[in-house]
């Protein structure tokens, strides 16, 4: 292995999505979504990235970029693999990606339509398994008994049908699914918003215990910023599929320095009705990805929007270290941020 | 606050089951509030809860086989035969399809669904849709129904709303959509207003715009909200006055600062606790409520939350029912840790 410590596990450059927009009886090729538009970011081993924003800001776009659920435009997603090679996924063909495929999995948001209802427990955590060769029927039952305990199930529940169970089982179902293959990173979209509040906290926890035993990767894409605050070792904020701001969980929350971080920060409201929360309102709606606004893409709902802001889309750009940020005002703007309770 | 006159909606030990094949399901099982003038009256819950099934009883559009068996629900409003002073009618009794409650739903107590998208015909305009509900109500003409949507539109913070009316809920985003639902149910300048979660299927920054405007609305046209919701953070920005639910029953009812800052019932102060905040230390293992809610049609006996509650006292919540008993001057508590009193069966 080369210097593990000094490269990330995932290092996205310039990764781009674009979806056609298609006219005519001729498909002609009249504008382009852009999902995900020229994002670049970071995860290093063992550590929990947070991808928020509002709904379509291309956060679960870039995600499913980064297992390669689909493939993305252009741009690099350097992955080092458990053998210490780095390969650029973005690259990769069907038959290339096969036997990485274990490395990289997903948690999904609706634990109710992310299970096969005609499948067993046993046959859908046991199905990873069963694809990437363990053929032994003996053997599987002893992994699949084996996950389901380390996800807090029992193992008699294996013959069971996912309809037996409540939102929170299946999303642990869903958990020991994406870990009986070993993953080095997993990506979680949204896994906790289907679930209610009382039940939302043992999942958070049994996430963060897996992370430590297995030294998992997480990246969490999320809107809920409580929950991200409470998981992520890092967060990026994206915004009309750019990244606005991306540091440190604490130094994001405490001195955020993009003026949306700050409006969406200043949105949620409190669960203390002696904090008012929610008076900093933000402005208008979230722009189109298939047609965004000249400059700044923040700048027609930015309370600090300058006249470069109206004209030159900001640079990505690193303002301390760690901490990156793309706004022309970073540096000259006071913004308000959540102290520690 | 209107008290001296009592309450503008009463509901009384409100029991509405659902009769299935496989059994008796007690979705609202016992519940009794007061909702006054110029309140805005949470509701908060888990899944399961009852908390839409109580509002729907309310508007009495429970869908078969869900039925009220028993309780009363006590509107306050103004005599119908003529004289001055008010009356109080009592909605449990009416026909569910007949005209009385038709005249009050929409009217009186107007209903702001949780999903805009369902909630709007795609094929009607959104003014069709309004001026239809306004002139349901209102014996006025279709031209002077159309000004007062524009009008209503233009309140709730609708831009360019001529444009708006004659626009389909498709081609509106879900802010526009979320604030058009809220011109729909205020056309009729309703005295209580029930919100369904109507917050949940929007962004934040939406969701603020949302909860400021019927904080606004509220103020300035002193209606009475009933507000349900499963975010504590929205409960607390929003309500004067909270009701926590489980499983059919209520656990515990307090002006807000004392269910957040002084909660009595194990459920409130787990709930409270287990909720990762953005103001609270990071990537500690949070306090969590072992177990999960129960199926409804096995509903632990006794106390429905003892299954999963951490002081629990063996051999009485399992067996008897606490009832809804006064612990403080305006906060109500159904647990035996405070009192001895039991629903009677």
């Amino acid at each position: 292995m080369t210097s593990p410590s000094t490269t990330p596990l995932l290092d996205v450059r310039n990764l781009r999505k674009y979806f056609p927009i298609q006219k005519g009886f001729l498909k002609k090729t009249i504008g382009n979504v852009r999902a995900v538009d020229d994002v670049s970011f970071f995860v290093e081993e063992g550590e929990t990235l947070g991808l928020v924003g509002e709904s379509g800001c291309g956060k679960t776009t870039a995600s499913r970029c980064v297992v390669r659920a689909i493939a993305p435009s252009s741009g690099q997603m350097l992955f080092r693999t458990g053998e210490g090679q780095v390969v650029d996924l973005a690259k990769l063909d069907r038959a290339a990606l096969r036997p990485l495929r274990p490395q990289m999995q997903m948690i999904f948001q609706d634990p109710y339509s992310s299970l096969n209802p005609r499948m067993n427990l046993f046959e859908i955590v046991g199905e990873p398994l069963l694809v990437n060769g363990l053929v032994n029927r003996k053997q599987r039952t002893d992994q699949v008994a084996e996950l389901l305990q380390l996800v807090g199930m029992r193992p008699e529940y294996m013959q069971r049908f996912p309809h037996a169970f409540s939102g929170g089982q299946r999303q642990r179902i869903g958990i020991a699914r994406a870990l009986s293959v070993h993953p080095r990173l997993v990506v979680a979209d949204e896994p906790v918003s289907a679930l209610d509040v009382s039940v939302q906290a043992q999942i958070l926890n049994l996430l963060l215990d897996l992370q430590q035993r297995l030294n998992l990767t997480y990246i969490f894409v999320a809107h809920n910023l409580g929950v991200v605050k409470h998981i992520c070792d890092r967060v990026a904020v994206m915004y009309v599929g750019k990244l606005a701001e991306m540091a440190k969980t604490g130094e994001l929350f405490h001195q955020p320095r993009h003026p949306y971080t700050a409006a969406l920060m200043a949105a949620v409201p409190v669960a203390d009705p002696r904090v008012r929360s929610g008076d900093v309102e933000l402005k208008g709606e979230v722009p189109s990805p298939a047609n965004p606004p000249s400059g700044c893409y923040f700048h027609p709902r930015c309370a600090y929007a300058a006249e470069v802001c109206r004209t030159q889309p900001p640079d990505f750009r690193e303002i301390s270290p760690g901490h990156f940020v793309a706004c022309h005002r970073a540096e000259e703007i006071e913004l308000p941020g959540i102290s520690l309770g | 606050m209107n008290t001296q006159n009592g309450p503008l909606l009463s509901v009384r030990d409100l029991k509405t089951y659902f009769m299935m094949d496989e059994g008796v399901v007690k979705a609202v099982d016992g519940v009794s509030f007061d909702v006054h003038a110029g309140q805005i009256f949470g509701i908060v819950g888990e899944s399961g809860c009852g908390k839409s099934v109580t509002v729907k009883s309310i508007l009495r559009i429970v869908e078969a086989p869900g039925k009220i068996v028993h309780g009363q629900i006590l509107l306050r409003r103004s005599r119908q035969d003529g004289t001055s002073g008010e009356e109080e009618l009592d909605l449990a009794g009416l026909d569910a399809r007949g005209q009385e409650i038709r005249s009050i739903r929409g009217a009186q107590i107007a209903l702001i669904p949780q999903e805009p998208m369902a909630s709007f015909s795609p094929v009607h305009t959104i003014g069709n849709q309004i001026i239809e509900a306004i002139m349901l109500h209102q014996s006025i003409g279709r031209k002077a129904a159309r000004n007062l949507a524009c009008d209503m539109l233009k309140d709730v913070g609708v831009p360019m709303p001529e444009r708006r009316l004659d626009e389909y809920s498709w081609q509106l985003s879900g802010g526009l959509r979320q604030r058009a639902i809220i011109a729909m149910a205020l056309s009729c300048n309703p005295r209580l207003l029930i919100a369904d979660e109507p917050t949940t299927a929007v962004d934040v920054t939406t969701q603020a715009q949302v909860l400021r405007l019927l904080r606004q609305l509220q103020r300035e046209r002193n209606s009475a909200i009933i507000f349900i919701t499963h975010d504590l953070g929205v409960i607390a920005q929003m309500a004067s006055f909270v009701m926590v639910m489980y499983l059919g029953l209520v656990m515990e009812q307090g002006p807000v600062d004392d269910i957040f800052h002084a909660p009595k019932h194990p459920y409130t102060q787990a709930l409270l606790r287990s909720i990762p905040s953005v103001s609270s230390q990071p990537r500690v293992s949070l306090p969590t409520i072992s177990g999960s809610i129960p199926h409804p049609f096995n509903k632990p006996s006794g106390c429905p939350f003892h299954p999963r509650c951490i002081k629990r006292i063996p051999g009485k919540c399992d067996v008897r029912t606490p009832a809804l008993q006064a612990v403080g001057e305006q906060q109500l508590v159904s647990c035996f840790l405070y009192h001895d009193a039991e629903v009677s069966a």
